[in-house]
């Protein structure tokens, strides 16, 4: 549910998320496992296959090590490409490339991830400020009781602040009441 | 497998084409729409309470609730 898409993070962290995703050997040491050291370091200092929405051809084809098939379609390639057939086509896409851009804008769901996290945490922000209205406020200063509000705003009218269309407006001053 | 070649230019003009004339309409109507539910009924109502404002009237009324330092009620 937490997968980032390269559009969303920097370029470095996609960058270790696609390579850690591909499986193509040209880019992994061959370290043992007993070395302590990461199973598979990938040399920085080389090209990297690295695939985004806004980088149309990346810097190497996805796959470095062609098997003999895949030799032989490359020669293929090298000549007239309407005989090539859809298949073969396909599988040449598939030898330089990862993901079509379809699957690379597949959405992920991410955004229930997201809005639920977002709901979860103000809910619980909820929580603790009403904790806190328990616990940690201390008495309300005299002007907030309902008698002082009552009074405040009998002075607001006697002063007939907003008379044209405020709060003295909506009284009705022959009645004594509320229009 | 031939895909038709996408349109390479004039993205800028046509967007614009599309949004300017509905970003002026929307513009025009706030504004009118603006000035006849607000400003016009705002300025009727001024008129109408300054039609028959009697302002002796309004001050003895505030003289008397005690809201003046510089008169009191006539009571006192």
């Amino acid at each position: 549910m937490l997968h980032l898409t390269a559009m969303r993070v920097g370029s470095l962290l996609a960058r270790r998320a696609t390579t850690a995703l591909t499986s193509s050997s040209a880019r992994m040491a061959t370290h043992g496992h007993g070395t302590g050291e990461l199973s598979e370091t990938v040399d920085m200092s080389q090209p990297t296959y690295w695939e985004s929405v806004i980088v149309p051809l990346p810097d190497i084809p996805y796959k470095n090590e062609l098997t003999a098939a895949d030799k032989s379609l490359k020669q293929k390639e090298k000549g007239p490409w309407s005989q090539l057939t859809k298949e073969e086509k396909i599988a040449l896409y598939r030898l330089m490339f990862c993901r079509t851009y379809p699957e690379m804008r597949r959405p992920t769901g991410e955004w229930k991830t997201v809005m639920g996290g977002i709901l979860f945490f103000l809910g619980f922000t909820g929580l603790v400020v009403w904790w806190q209205r328990a616990y940690v406020y201390p008495t309300p200063p005299r002007s907030f009781d309902e008698e002082w509000q009552a009074k405040q705003v009998k002075r607001m009218l006697d002063m007939r602040i907003g008379p044209i269309e405020g709060l003295s407006s909506k009284w009705d001053y022959e009645k004594g009441r509320w229009k | 497998m031939s895909l038709q070649k996408p349109v390479m230019r004039g993205l800028l003009a046509r967007r614009l084409r599309f949004h300017l004339p509905i970003a002026i309409a929307i513009g025009l109507t706030s504004a009118v729409s603006f000035k006849y539910m607000v400003t016009e009924p705002r300025k009727r109502a001024y008129a109408e309470y300054y039609k028959h404002y009697d302002v002796n009237k309004e001050f003895n009324a505030m003289r008397e609730a005690g809201v003046f330092e510089s008169v009191q009620p006539t009571g006192k």
